[in-house]
C-alpha cells in the first residue's frame, strides 16, 4: 500500500449505559481510497463513525489524523481536521435554501460575502458534476437533492475525509449510480471516502477495501478485489447463514381485503397514493417493495383508518359472515366496531405502535382497554398477555412493568408484533418489521409471520430488503411515487426486475397489474 | 487501554467533562438529590437574607418555622391555604398529563369565583339556602368548564397554541370581574363587601376550614384513582405521551382534549366556589392571587402525581407563609416570600438535571466506567 | 383629528414597551427557547435601571447623558443576569423551559417589588431623571402628548431594526436561526449551539429589561407597577406570534398593541362615545381588547398554518447532543 494513511483509529471503545457499542476497534483509512464499513444493523458502524465526526466522544482510544493524535470533541473539531460526515438523517435546516445550508457554520477569512460563497458553491457543483438549484428551499427538495446538498456542504469545508452513512438507503438504483460516480471522482481527486453500509453488492461495486464490524468489534479488513459475497457475509454474521426463509404454499387462499382505485394527496396537493388497486388474500404474504417514502406508509394507514382518501374503496370480506364492509374513511375505532379483525405493526414502533414511557402491561392494554362497561381499566388480562408474550417470544426484559423504551429494538418489536398477533387478526399489516433487528430476532419475526399465514391470515408485508421479500412473500407488489408499478410472483421474481419496477422504468408494468387484477376479479 | 488517553494531552486536550444521560436512577437516589437541592436552596436563602438585613440565618429559619407551623391558628391557616392550592393543582393536573399547557387556571378559578359571587349577589335570600348553594356550585363548575374548554376547542380543531390562549383568557376573566364589580357597586368603589348570612357552607367540627380540607382530601384520592385506574385516565396518558399512538388505536384526540379541559376547568371552578363560598365571601380581581401559576409548580414538581402533590403544595405554602413571617419579623418588603419561593424553585428545577444526567469528568472516567 | 394625533402620541410610545419585550423574546425564540420569564425579566430590568438612576440622581451633579447611559446599562445588565440564570437552567441544565420561565416571572416580580419598596423609602427619586429620558420633546413641547416621544422610543425602533438586519443579513443571524430551527444540524456544522443560545437569551433578556425601565420611567412609579409590567410582558410574548418572529414587523405590531392597550381608557373620553350613554363599567370590557385581539391573532395564525410563518422548529425543545 503506497498511499499515505489519512486517518487511524486505535483501540476505540464506547458504551451507552450497559450496551457496548464499540469494543477496541482499530483501523486505518488511506488517502485516495473508498473504504466500506460493513456490518449488520446495530453492529456499531454508525457509532464508530460518529466518534470520528465528533457526535459522540469515545470512552477509550486514540484518533490519529495525518500522523498526529487529535481529540475530536465536537463536529467543529472534525471539520478542523478536514473530516465531514453525511448522516443518514440529513442534518439540514428545512426553511433555509441550499446555499444557506452549505455555508452554515463556515468561518470566512475576510468577512461574509454572499456572492463569494455562491461562486464557490457553483465551482464545487461543476467540478464533481452535481445537479443542484442553490436557491431551492430544503423542504421543497427530493431526498437525493438533499443528499447532494449534504455532500456539497462537506466539500465546501474542504473535507479530505468524507463519511457517508448508508447513502443509498433512500436512493433509486439510477440515483445510486450517479452518486457512485461522484464518489469515484472524489477518490481520484485524492480524497478518502468511507461508506457505511450493509449492502454487499454496493461494497463490491464501489470500494477499494472493506472493514467488517460485528457486535461492535472489528472483525477484519480485506481488499475488495480479493473478497466475494460469501466471504463478507461470513465475516458479517460470524457463521455462514443460509438466507433460506421457510415458505409454505398458501392454503386455499381467498380474497380478504380488496383495495380499488384509492388516491389521496398531502395538504399541498401532491399525490401520495395514485389509483392504487390490489387484493390481499388469506393464507398468503403479500410483500410491498419500493423506495422509502413511495407511499407505503400512506397505503397502510389508509387501510387502518388513519389516512383520508380522496377516492376509491377499501373492502373487507368478513370470513365469518361472508359480508363485505367498506373501510374507506372510517376511524380505527369504527373499523374495530364493524368486526374487522385488522392488526397493524407500524413503521414507527415507539412513536405510534407503542408508548415508550409506558410499561409492557400498559402497552398491551392499548388494544384492549375499552373492553367492558366499567369506567375502570382492567390490568389483569393485559398482564397475563404481557407475561405470555415475554415468555413465548423470549423478550429480554427485567419484567413486565419495565417501560418499553428501555428495551432493545428487537425486544420492542417482539412486544409490538406479539400484541398485534394476540388479537388473532384476519388481516395483518407489518411495516419494516425487521429494521434494526439482529438476525435471530429477524428470523423470529419471519416465523411469527409464517405461522400467521398458516393460520389463514392475510399478511401485508412492507419491506426494504429485496432478498427477504423474494424469499418470504408469495406475491410482491411494487410501489413507486404512490403508484403500483407491478405485482410479481415471489417464487419466480428476479431482483433486477423488482429494482426496475421500483424506479418506475418498466412501462409494461401496467400490463402486469391488469393481469393481476383480472386474475383476482 | 485507558492509559493511552493522557498521552496525547499535549496540544489538543479532551474536554474537562461531558454529560451523559443516566439510563435509570433508583427512586430513593432521586429523592436524595431533591432533598439536597432543597437544603442547598435554604442555605442560599439564609445567605441572601443575611446580605439583605445582616441577621443570623438561624433566626431566619426559626422565624420561618414559627410563621408557618408556630401555632394552632397558623397550622389551620397552613392547612386551608394548602387545600386551596392543592385543589387548583389537582384541577390542572389532567391537562398537564395530556401535555396541554393550561396556564389559565388563574382565570378559570376566577370565573368560578365570579359565578359563585353572582349567585350570592343576585339570589342571596331569595331562594332557600340549599338551592342557593347548589346553584353556586353548579354555576361555578360550569363557568370554569366554559373558560377551560374554549382554548381546548381551538387546540383540538386547529392546534392553536394553548399556552398563550389560556394566559390571555386570564386577563379577559380579570376584566370581566372588574366589569361586574363596577356594576355591583353603584358608588364606583369596585369593592364588594362580604356577603354573609346567606348561602353559607356547612361548618364541620366547629371550624369552617374543615369542609374545604375534606373536599380537597377526597378530590386528591379521586383524582389519583381517575388518572391511574380509569379508562379516561389511561386515554389522557396515551394522548400526552404520543398523539400518533392515540390515533393509531382509535382514541379521538380532540375528544380527549375537550373532555379533559372541561373537567380541568370545572375543577378550577370548584376551587373558585370554595374560595368565595367558604372563605372570602366576596370577590376581587385578585381573588386567586397568582395561585393558578403556583399550582403549575405544585403539579410539575410532583411529576403530576396527586399524592406527591400533597407534599409539594405543603412545601410551597410553608415557604410562602414562613417567608412572610420572616419579612414581618425582619422588617422587609412583603415581596420577600416571592423571592424565597423563586430561589427554592430554581434549585429544584436545576436539580432535575442531576437526576436525568450525570457529569463525567476527565479524571473520573475510569471509576465511572461500568 | 386632534384626538387621533393625541391618541397616537400616547399609543405609539406605550407600544414601545412591547417592542422591547417582543424584540428580546424574538431573539430568544430564534435560539429555540420559549422564555415565559420575559415578564419577570422586564420587572428586574425596570428595578435595576431605577436603582442605578436613583443612586445617580441622589449623588447629584451627574450629567444627564451619564444618567441615561448608566441607567440603560444597569437595566440591561440586571435583566441580562436573569437571562443568564434562565440559560444556565434551560441550556446547561436542560430544565423544562415553561416551568423555568414561570418561576422567573414569579421571582422577577418579587425582586422588583422588593427593590422598588426600597427605592420608595427615598420617594422614588429616580423619577427626577424623567425629563432627561423624555428628551427632546419634554423641553420642546412640555406638557403635551409629544413629551412621551423621548429617546427610548427611538432606541426601541433602532434595536428592532438592527435585530432584524442581524437576523436576516448576517452570518451570525443565519447561525442563530439555524440553532433555533435545527440545533443538531447547527452543531454538526460546528456552530457552538450553547454559546448562541446563551448569547441570544442574555441579549434578548437585556433588551426586554429596557422595556421594563422604559415603562416605569414614563408611566408608573407605584410599587404596584410590577403588575402592569407583568401584563405588558405577557402581551410582548404574544406579540411575537403576531410579528411572525420578525422584529421589524413587531414595530408596527407594537404600535397597534399600544393602541389597543390604551383604547380601553381612551375611548370613553371620546364625546361621541359618551353620547351612547353606556354605563361606566363598560370601560372594563374595552380593556379586554388587547387580549381578545391576541387570541384572535393566535387562532388566525394557527388556521392559516403557513410554512414561512411558523415558530422556529425546535422552539421549546432543549438540545442534548448525545440524545438517542
Amino acid at each position: 500500500m503506497s498511499k499515505p494513511i489519512a486517518l487511524e483509529m486505535k483501540n476505540i471503545s464506547k458504551s451507552f449505559g450497559s450496551i457496548q457499542a464499540n469494543k477496541n476497534v482499530s483501523l486505518e483509512v488511506y488517502h485516495g481510497e473508498i473504504l466500506a464499513i460493513l456490518g449488520e444493523n446495530g453492529c456499531g458502524k454508525t457509532t464508530l463513525m460518529n466518534m470520528i465526526a465528533g457526535i459522540y466522544f469515545p470512552d477509550e482510544g486514540q484518533v490519529i489524523v495525518d500522523g498526529e493524535e487529535v481529540v475530536i470533541a465536537s463536529p467543529k473539531d472534525a471539520f478542523d481536521h478536514k473530516i465531514g460526515m453525511i448522516h443518514q438523517h440529513f442534518k439540514l435546516v428545512d426553511v433555509f435554501t441550499a446555499t444557506e445550508n452549505i455555508i452554515l457554520g463556515v468561518k470566512d477569512a475576510a468577512g461574509y460575502s454572499r456572492a463569494e460563497a455562491e461562486a464557490r458553491v457553483k465551482e464545487i457543483t461543476e467540478r464533481y458534476g452535481f445537479h443542484m438549484d442553490p436557491h431551492k428551499k430544503i423542504y421543497e427538495m427530493s431526498v437525493s437533492e438533499k443528499q447532494t446538498v449534504e455532500i456539497i456542504k462537506v466539500l465546501y469545508r474542504n473535507a479530505d475525509i468524507l463519511i457517508l452513512d448508508e447513502p443509498t438507503a433512500v436512493l433509486t438504483p439510477q440515483e445510486t449510480e450517479v452518486l457512485f460516480n461522484v464518489l469515484r471522482r472524489m477518490r481520484d481527486d485524492g480524497k478518502s471516502v468511507i461508506i457505511i453500509t450493509h449492502k454487499l453488492h454496493e461494497v463490491l461495486a464501489l470500494t477499494d477495501r472493506v472493514a467488517v464490524l460485528r457486535r461492535g468489534e472489528h472483525i477484519g479488513t480485506v481488499q475488495t478485489a480479493e473478497a466475494d459475497e460469501n466471504m463478507l457475509t461470513e465475516m458479517m454474521v460470524g457463521k455462514k447463514v443460509s438466507l433460506n426463509i421457510a415458505r409454505s404454499e398458501p392454503k386455499d387462499p381467498c380474497d380478504r381485503l380488496t383495495v380499488s382505485h384509492i388516491s389521496c394527496c398531502d395538504h399541498e396537493g401532491v399525490k401520495l397514493l395514485d389509483d392504487v388497486s390490489f387484493t390481499a388474500r388469506s393464507g398468503e404474504i403479500l410483500g410491498i417493495a419500493g423506495i422509502a417514502g413511495s407511499g407505503q406508509r400512506e397505503l397502510l394507514e389508509a387501510i387502518a383508518g388513519l389516512q383520508h382518501l380522496d377516492s376509491g374503496e377499501i373492502t373487507y370480506l368478513n370470513p365469518k359472515t361472508g359480508e363485505t364492509v367498506n373501510l374507506r374513511d372510517r376511524t380505527p375505532l369504527q373499523i374495530r366496531e364493524l368486526g374487522v379483525r385488522l392488526s397493524f405493526v407500524p413503521e414507527d414502533r415507539l412513536g405510534m405502535g407503542l408508548v415508550g414511557n409506558m410499561d409492557i402491561v400498559d402497552n398491551m392494554m392499548l388494544r384492549s382497554y375499552r373492553k367492558g362497561h366499567s369506567v375502570f381499566v382492567d390490568r389483569k388480562k393485559p398482564r397475563d398477555l404481557a407475561m405470555e408474550i415475554v415468555e413465548n417470544l423470549e423478550v429480554v426484559t427485567p419484567g413486565v412493568t419495565t417501560p418499553v423504551r428501555r428495551l432493545s429494538g428487537g425486544n420492542v418489536q417482539k412486544v409490538l408484533v406479539g400484541r398485534e398477533i394476540a388479537a388473532a387478526p384476519k388481516v395483518l399489516m407489518v411495516a419494516y418489521p425487521v429494521r434494526g433487528l439482529d438476525i435471530n430476532s429477524s428470523y423470529a419475526i419471519y416465523n411469527l409471520l409464517n405461522k400467521q399465514k398458516e393460520a389463514g391470515t392475510a399478511i401485508i408485508f412492507v419491506g426494504e430488503d429485496l432478498d427477504v421479500l423474494i424469499e418470504l412473500c408469495d406475491r410482491i407488489m411494487v410501489i413507486n411515487s404512490g403508484r403500483i408499478t407491478g405485482i410479481v410472483d415471489g417464487r419466480t421474481a428476479v431482483k433486477e426486475e423488482i429494482g426496475l419496477l421500483m424506479t418506475g422504468s418498466i412501462p409494461a408494468a401496467t400490463a402486469d397489474q391488469g393481469k393481476e387484477e383480472g386474475a383476482n376479479g | 487501554m485507558a492509559k493511552s488517553l493522557n498521552k496525547g494531552a499535549g496540544k489538543t486536550r479532551e474536554p474537562l467533562f461531558h454529560i451523559v444521560k443516566r439510563p435509570t436512577i433508583p427512586l430513593w437516589k432521586s429523592w436524595v438529590i431533591r432533598i439536597i437541592a432543597i437544603l442547598a436552596a435554604f442555605l442560599v436563602c439564609g445567605i441572601v437574607t443575611y446580605l439583605l438585613v445582616q441577621r443570623n440565618p438561624l433566626d431566619m429559619y426559626a422565624s420561618m418555622f414559627r410563621g408557618s407551623l408556630g401555632s394552632k391558628r397558623k397550622l389551620w391557616k397552613l392547612a386551608k391555604d394548602m387545600a386551596v392550592l392543592l385543589c387548583i393543582s389537582l384541577a390542572i393536573t389532567p391537562a398537564f398529563r395530556m401535555k396541554f399547557w393550561n396556564i389559565g387556571a388563574e382565570g378559570q378559578v376566577l370565573v368560578g369565583c365570579l359565578a359563585t359571587t353572582a349567585c350570592l349577589f343576585y339570589l342571596g335570600g331569595k331562594v332557600p339556602d340549599a338551592i342557593l348553594i347548589a346553584l353556586m356550585l353548579v354555576t361555578a363548575l360550569l363557568a370554569g368548564a366554559v373558560w377551560g374548554v374554549i382554548p381546548a376547542l381551538f387546540k383540538a380543531k386547529w392546534k392553536t397554541n394553548e399556552t398563550l390562549f389560556t394566559l390571555m383568557m386570564n386577563y379577559v376573566a380579570t376584566y370581566l370581574v372588574a366589569f361586574f364589580l363596577l356594576t355591583w357597586t353603584p358608588d364606583g368603589s369596585s369593592t364588594l363587601g362580604r356577603i354573609e348570612g346567606v348561602g353559607m357552607l356547612p361548618v364541620l367540627f366547629g371550624n369552617s376550614y374543615v369542609l374545604i380540607i375534606l373536599v380537597v382530601a377526597i378530590l386528591t384520592v379521586a383524582m389519583y384513582i381517575y388518572l391511574n385506574y380509569t379508562k379516561h385516565g389511561y386515554e389522557i396518558s396515551v394522548v400526552g405521551e404520543s398523539e400518533n399512538t392515540a390515533r393509531y388505536i382509535g382514541i379521538s384526540v380532540p375528544k380527549v382534549i375537550i373532555r379533559t379541559m372541561i373537567l380541568s376547568g370545572a375543577l378550577c371552578g370548584l376551587a373558585g366556589f370554595l374560595i368565595v363560598g367558604g372563605l372570602d365571601r366576596t370577590i376581587y380581581t385578585e381573588s386567586v392571587g397568582g395561585q393558578g401559576f403556583t399550582a403549575i409548580m405544585v403539579s410539575w414538581l410532583a411529576k403530576f402525581d396527586p399524592i406527591v402533590m400533597i407534599l409539594t403544595s405543603f412545601l410551597l405554602i410553608f415557604l410562602d407563609q414562613g417567608a412572610a413571617q420572616v419579612a414581618q419579623d425582619f422588617n422587609m418588603s412583603d415581596a420577600f416570600p416571592s423571592i424565597i419561593t423563586g430561589i427554592i424553585l430554581f434549585f429544584i428545577i436545576g436539580c432535575e438535571f442531576f437526576i436525568n444526567y450525570k457529569v463525567v469528568f476527565r479524571s473520573a472516567k475510569k471509576e465511572v466506567k461500568e | 383629528m386632534k384626538y387621533v394625533l393625541d391618541f397616537l402620541l400616547n399609543a405609539i410610545p406605550l407600544g414601545m414597551t412591547f417592542l422591547y419585550g417582543s424584540t428580546g423574546e424574538i431573539l430568544t425564540e430564534k435560539a429555540g427557547h420559549l422564555n415565559l420569564g420575559i415578564p419577570g425579566i422586564m420587572c428586574v430590568g425596570a428595578a435595576g435601571g431605577c436603582a442605578m438612576i436613583q443612586a445617580l440622581v441622589l449623588a447629584g451633579n451627574v450629567p444627564g447623558v451619564f444618567i441615561v447611559l448608566l441607567g440603560l446599562l444597569a437595566s440591561f445588565l440586571a435583566a441580562g443576569l436573569m437571562g443568564l440564570l434562565y440559560s444556565v437552567l434551560t441550556v446547561s441544565f436542560k430544565a423544562n423551559q415553561n416551568v423555568t420561565g414561570l418561576t422567573m416571572t414569579i421571582f422577577g416580580a418579587g425582586v422588583m417589588r422588593f427593590i422598588m419598596a426600597g427605592l420608595g423609602q427615598q420617594n422614588h427619586a429616580y423619577l427626577k431623571a424623567l425629563p432627561i429620558f423624555r428628551y427632546p420633546f419634554s423641553n420642546l413641547l412640555p406638557g403635551t402628548s409629544w413629551q412621551y416621544m423621548g429617546i427610548m422610543v427611538y432606541l426601541a425602533i433602532i434595536i428592532a431594526v438592527v435585530a432584524s438586519l442581524v437576523l436576516t443579513k448576517t452570518k451570525v443571524g443565519l447561525h442563530l436561526r439555524a440553532v433555533g430551527e435545527n440545533p443538531a444540524t447547527a452543531d454538526a456544522v460546528g456552530i457552538n449551539v450553547g454559546a448562541y443560545k446563551y448569547g441570544a437569551t442574555i441579549i434578548g433578556s437585556g433588551i426586554a429589561g429596557l422595556g421594563g425601565l422604559f415603562y416605569i420611567m414614563n408611566y408608573a412609579g407605584s410599587p404596584e407597577a410590577y403588575k402592569s409590567i407583568e401584563t405588558l410582558g405577557w402581551l410582548s410574548v404574544a406579540l411575537v406570534i403576531f410579528a411572525l418572529w420578525r422584529p421589524h414587523l413587531s414595530i408596527f405590531g407594537s404600535a397597534l398593541f399600544g393602541a389597543l392597550y390604551l383604547a380601553g381608557s381612551y375611548i370613553p373620553s371620546i364625546p361621541a362615545f359618551q353620547q351612547l350613554g353606556l354605563p361606566m363599567s363598560f370601560t372594563q370590557l374595552l380593556k379586554m381588547l388587547p387580549y381578545v385581539v391576541t387570541v384572535i391573532v393566535l387562532t388566525i395564525s394557527s388556521v392559516r398554518n403557513k410554512r414561512e410563518d411558523q415558530p422556529p422548529a425546535a422552539l421549546g425543545i432543549n438540545y442534548y447532543r448525545e440524545e438517542r
